[in-house]
């Protein structure tokens, strides 16, 4: 196959995947939002989801507040910001166009037809409900995913395909974790200073909502009841996003999947990749969530994503950037 | 003044022969079926994706071709003769090529001037004798053609350089089946959705002769080209790579492309880059679409190119005027197809009359294409015959004047109902181990009523073309 057009395959997923992401964490912001909860707390929420992604001076040379409708704004529709789902859908699209040939046209269609009806949405102006439009979002991204497994041969493009989804999913599911954990922390200090820690009963509620946000973002909130019989405990909703094996947006389970993956577009560069999520592997099995808890989560989420985003690149330095001549 | 000629009703008004189930089928339907189903055809090109980008538009701004959903049909004798023509033609075309690049024979016989040659733009000197598979040129060449009268078909342009238009011949097919199930149990329309093979099969016929199996790809300038969609489609059919300019790399002489499992030769290349664009080592240096080194493994014969480079040639319309010529001298036969009478406006004698009759006649540039660049006599204002009297004058040598034809008009769909349009065809013709064709083409229809200019970036539509079985 053609470096240029497992590149494209590559991003066209990753931009698919960004975008159902992005959706998942506006959903989750939004629908905690909603929630009684003192103003700062509200703001830094909606500034986290920011600096997650890295966006927050791009989003403040375009808005003087950090609040709801800007934010909802910025990462729906803003077409500058290449992260909004705007941007994401139509990069996904436009990779899709360029190696239609490659791609069954049922997913080819998909890719589009999703384009064209968010055409008629933007036309359409109707930002009063962004959980309809997130919803949609979400439910165009599975059926991309469907359609790419029910009708594509499992050859080096399905691969490909896969490869920039579970790269992009393990980055941002570390990311939603991260954020959310902040939150958590930021909330206590606020909760100390307002209610001078004795509003124990409010707090427990709130943090129920909280991480049952965290989980319905990842579509793991019935996963979490079933696997756990538990009250929504943070330790174990960490547990669940970084060490269940069977959870598909875990960390492990997209690290793992990674691995047999690779093994099927082998070639003579890419011993290096394997021997990096070998160890990224290794280091996931002999680990604990006790042990994450110690390092301090914040650590843990920093040094894998960093650990992850080294294996994206030598991943396109490997198969996607074209050769040299030689 | 004469109606020009209507491919579905006779001068009474009556439909022809090979119309007649189709006219009466057609006075069955509704408006509102028939505009239900022109909506529904729009919807589904665009959902499929087939459509050209709009250059400086909005992100991700495109355009469909409008698609008319009355066919174009040649009953089964008309199109024998017209195929038999065609396929003169090309082999004619592509003899001439070899020779002006060879022996010279054309021009030491006088038939046409060595400077309309040597002169020519489109003649490229690095081509002299170089050797290709089968010595054919011209391995996809499309052939526009309009009819004036009962049998009475004209070439209007040779297209060997990169043709386009078939995948909406093919398209244009499924589409008609698509919507009109019924209407194909009423005919036996001859199918024309094998194109791909027949091209795959030509191709491959062409390669380099020491390739076994040869390793044919598509090269494309890119998904910003109008013909994209065309490329991608052709090397999806084929099963082939679909290749830009940047995933190949010359060395040793042979082409390579870029893989993800390390660089894989190539050896027989669908080009839909210009010859100017192949090579900026031997062409423009400042093209980004081509490949390095790609004509020195070219002249080495490691690889082929369809068409081959210097085939513009053959379709300057400088050189038009000698095809009938050229047919007499190469095949010692009679042309089938007429040429339309050309003035030669280099001709002091051409020039005159043309300055003369400007109102009359359709001027062209002889390197143009696409429409532009042309001036339509009876179509235009007397300040847009002053102003190109004017670029006439100043460069005669760069036009040719034709009578304006009265291109047959087919009934099409427009916004006041049903109306007759002018319209011509594009037939594409495959030259390999053999000649091959499909039967049929791609009819383009002007919309705009009286307009004779059909082609598609100047607001022209396609039609399904049927060629009937017996």
């Amino acid at each position: 196959m053609l470096s240029r057009t497992a590149d494209c395959l590559y991003w066209m997923a990753r931009y698919t995947e960004r975008a159902e992401n992005t959706a998942r964490m506006l959903d989750v912001n939004h629908q905690t939002s909603l929630l009684p909860q003192p103003a700062e707390f509200l703001e830094q929420s909606w500034k986290k989801l920011l600096t997650i992604s890295k966006l927050e001076a791009d989003f403040l040379s375009k808005y003087d507040v950090i609040n709801r409708e800007n934010v909802l704004d910025f990462m729906i529709y803003e077409t500058s910001n290449p992260s909004s789902i705007v941007s994401c859908l139509y990069a996904a699209r436009e990779n899709a166009r360029v190696i239609r040939g490659k791609i069954t046209s049922e997913v080819w269609e998909t890719q589009n037809t999703t384009w064209l009806e968010l055409q008629r949405i933007l036309e359409a102006r109707d930002r009063a409900d962004p959980s309809r439009l997130l919803d949609w979002v979400k439910h165009r991204c599975h059926l991309f995913r469907g359609v790419m497994y029910g009708t594509m041969l499992k050859n080096e493009a399905f691969y490909f395909i896969n490869i920039g989804t579970l790269l992009e999913r393990a980055d941002n599911t570390a990311r939603i974790l991260e954020t959310k954990y902040e939150d958590q922390a930021s909330l206590k200090v606020l909760r100390a200073q307002n209610h001078g820690g004795d509003n124990e009963d409010g707090g427990s509620f709130f943090d129920f909502y909280h991480w049952a946000a965290l989980l319905r973002s990842v579509s793991a909130f019935e996963i979490y009841r079933q696997i756990y019989s538990d009250q929504v405990v943070p330790k174990q909703v960490a547990q669940l996003l970084i060490f269940n094996k069977q959870m598909p947006r875990s960390l492990v389970c997209c690290v793992n999947e990674l691995i047999s993956l690779i093994a099927e577009v082998e070639n003579n560069q890419s011993k290096e990749i394997e021997r990096l999520l070998g160890k990224l592997k290794a280091s996931l099995d002999y680990s604990d969530i006790d042990e994450v808890f110690t390092q301090g989560l914040e650590e843990f989420i920093e040094s894998f994503l960093e650990k992850i985003n080294h294996i994206a690149d030598e991943f396109s330095t490997a198969y996607l950037i074209p050769l040299a001549a030689n | 003044m004469k109606l020009p000629f209507d491919e579905m009703l006779d001068a009474a008004g009556k439909a022809r022969p090979h119309y007649q189930i189709f006219h009466s089928w057609l006075k069955q339907q509704s408006d509102t079926l028939m505009g239900l189903k022109r909506a529904e055809a729009d919807l589904i090109f665009r959902r499929v994706g087939i459509t050209f980008a709009v250059y400086g538009d909005d992100l991700g701004s495109e355009r469909t071709i409008p698609f008319d959903q009355v066919p174009r049909i040649f009953a089964a004798k008309e199109w024998e003769q017209l195929e038999k023509g065609l396929r003169q033609r090309v082999k004619a075309l592509n003899r001439f090529i070899y020779d002006v690049y060879h022996e010279e024979d054309i021009i030491k016989a006088g038939i046409i001037p060595a400077e309309q040659i040597f002169n020519n733009a489109q003649y490229r000197p690095e081509m002299r004798n170089v050797n290709i598979p089968r010595d054919i040129y011209a391995q996809i060449a499309g052939i526009d053609i309009v009819r004036a009268g009962e049998g009475e078909f004209y070439v209007l342009e040779d297209n060997l350089r990169v043709p386009s238009g078939v995948s909406y011949m093919v398209e244009d097919r499924k589409m008609m089946m698509r919507l009109f199930p019924d209407l194909f149990q009423k005919y036996r329309v001859a199918p024309v959705e094998h194109y791909p093979d027949l091209l795959l099969e030509c191709l491959k016929s062409v390669k380099p002769d020491d390739v076994k199996k040869p390793n044919v790809v598509v090269l494309t300038p890119g998904m910003y080209n109008s013909a994209y969609f065309e490329h991608s489609y052709l090397a999806q059919q084929m099963g082939v790579e679909l290749v830009e300019g940047k995933d190949l790399f010359v060395k040793n002489e042979q082409v390579f492309m870029r893989t993800t499992q390390g660089p894989e030769r190539v050896d027989v290349i669908y080009r839909r880059v210009d010859d100017d664009f192949l090579d900026p080592l031997s062409f423009r240096s400042d093209s980004t679409l081509g490949v390095a080194g790609l004509l020195s493994a070219y002249r080495a014969g490691n690889v082929t190119l369809a068409n081959a480079i210097g085939t513009g040639i053959a379709d300057d319309k400088s050189i038009y005027p000698y095809v009938p010529d050229m047919i007499e001298f190469y095949l010692g036969e009679k042309p089938i197809l007429n040429n339309v009478p050309t003035f030669q406006c280099r001709k002091p004698d051409d020039l005159a009359y043309t300055l003369a009759n400007l109102d009359k006649l359709v001027v062209k540039l002889t390197h143009g294409a696409g429409g532009y660049g042309m001036l339509v006599g009876p179509a235009s204002t007397k300040a847009e015959i002053e102003e190109f009297r004017a670029h006439l004058i100043a460069n005669p040598d760069k036009y040719i004047a034709q009578p304006t034809l009265a291109l047959s008009t087919c009934p099409t769909f427009v916004e006041s109902g049903v109306a007759p349009r002018h319209i011509d065809l594009r037939p594409f013709v495959l030259s390999g181990k053999t000649i091959k064709m499909v039967p049929g083409g791609l009819t383009r229809v002007a919309l705009k009523e009286g307009s004779l200019v059909v082609n598609s970036s100047q607001g022209g539509g396609t039609k399904d073309t049927w060629v009937l079985e017996e």
